[in-house]
């Protein structure tokens, strides 16, 4: 799979830099490359990375089609760990998926 | 290689040693005899020959911090070049030969008031192309479960304070991104040369658990 094939195919990006995102509060079996720690969070997206074959088929050796956009996440060092004993500034910033990805409001309860 | 003096090349003191791991070569794991038959497979059907293999190995273990260095000598020393290194990190070492493969390299930047370190809580994902191997440490689980969680104590036992005030960022490297840290320059090396100034850069730098060293 090269790049121009997998932009072709790939699901329409629903993020750009400086919006609040959730991480998905989702436990499924596989090859995930989210994090354990960080679902559930909240973020802002500081880079919009373009589409890339989805991990979780790639695994499995299936073409990984359609793409999902991949984004930088930002996240409070503070938000994410209540004891944070840092800079409030500091910050995690972590490659997520869009399917990952849920805006702000969406998620809010 | 590393795994017994993984510091050792550093002129820097360190409060701590990372201890060895244990070595497991006495018996043999899933994966380890998985990719063995594999292997032999490929090899019995012609479908590769074990010098192919052979200058695979000798490929990845002559990349090292070497190379690193030297893109970080030329960002610091040819202000277009960062400029093009840190909007596209990928193009901008194909100017070494370098070729990022499916991945892509992207380059974060040490100002006064920002300091980059990198991990993979994941795996071990890492720049191989241009640090080659990741040391024993970076694979730990230790390191991979506190650069996250507590990196200025983490940052401290490598042996540098951030100061307060300054940010850390903390890149996980999840997913198709590989992370360079770009060091900040020494004070007093205006007249340096790439050449000189390379030998100011060492691997940790790159990884953001140390700073370049002082001239």
């Amino acid at each position: 799979m090269n790049a121009r094939a997998a932009a072709n195919a790939a699901v329409t990006a629903r993020f750009k830099p400086g919006d609040a995102v959730t991480v998905r509060r989702a436990y499924p079996p596989g090859h995930i490359r989210t994090p354990w720690y960080i679902r559930g969070h909240s973020g802002t997206v500081v880079h919009a990375l373009g589409p890339f074959p989805n991990p979780e088929e790639l695994a499995y050796n299936r073409p990984g089609l359609p793409a999902q956009p991949l984004y930088r996440v930002r996240f409070r060092q503070g938000a994410v760990w209540p004891d944070y004993a840092g800079n409030p500034a500091d910050t995690l910033d972590i490659e997520i998926y869009q399917h990952w990805l849920e805006a702000e409001s969406d998620a809010a309860r | 290689m590393t795994d017994s003096h993984p510091h050792d090349h550093h002129d820097h003191a360190h409060p701590h040693r990372h201890p060895p791991r244990p070595d497991t070569d006495d018996t043999l794991g899933h994966f380890q005899i998985m990719e063995i038959a594999v292997r032999e497979l490929l090899i019995g059907k012609g479908i590769i020959t074990p010098a192919e293999i052979q200058r695979a190995i000798e490929a990845m273990d002559a990349r090292g911090e070497a190379l690193g260095a030297k893109i970080v000598a030329r960002a610091w020393t040819d202000p277009a070049f960062k400029t093009r290194l840190i909007a596209d990190g990928t193009e901008a070492v194909r100017d070494f030969g370098v070729d990022m493969g499916t991945t892509r390299l992207f380059v974060v930047e040490n100002t006064p008031t920002v300091h980059n370190m990198v991990v993979c809580t994941l795996c071990s994902c890492y720049p191989r192309m241009v640090l080659g191997l990741p040391p024993d440490w970076y694979k730990s689980r230790n390191y991979r479960r506190r650069a996250v969680r507590e990196p200025r104590a983490v940052l401290t036992e490598f042996g540098i304070v951030i100061p307060d005030g300054v940010v850390i960022r903390v890149h996980d490297s999840t997913a198709d991104m590989r992370y360079l840290v770009l060091p900040q320059r020494p004070a007093g090396t205006d007249d340096w040369s790439a050449e000189r100034l390379a030998k100011l850069i060492n691997r940790d730098a790159m990884i953001g658990v140390a700073l370049a060293r002082q001239p």
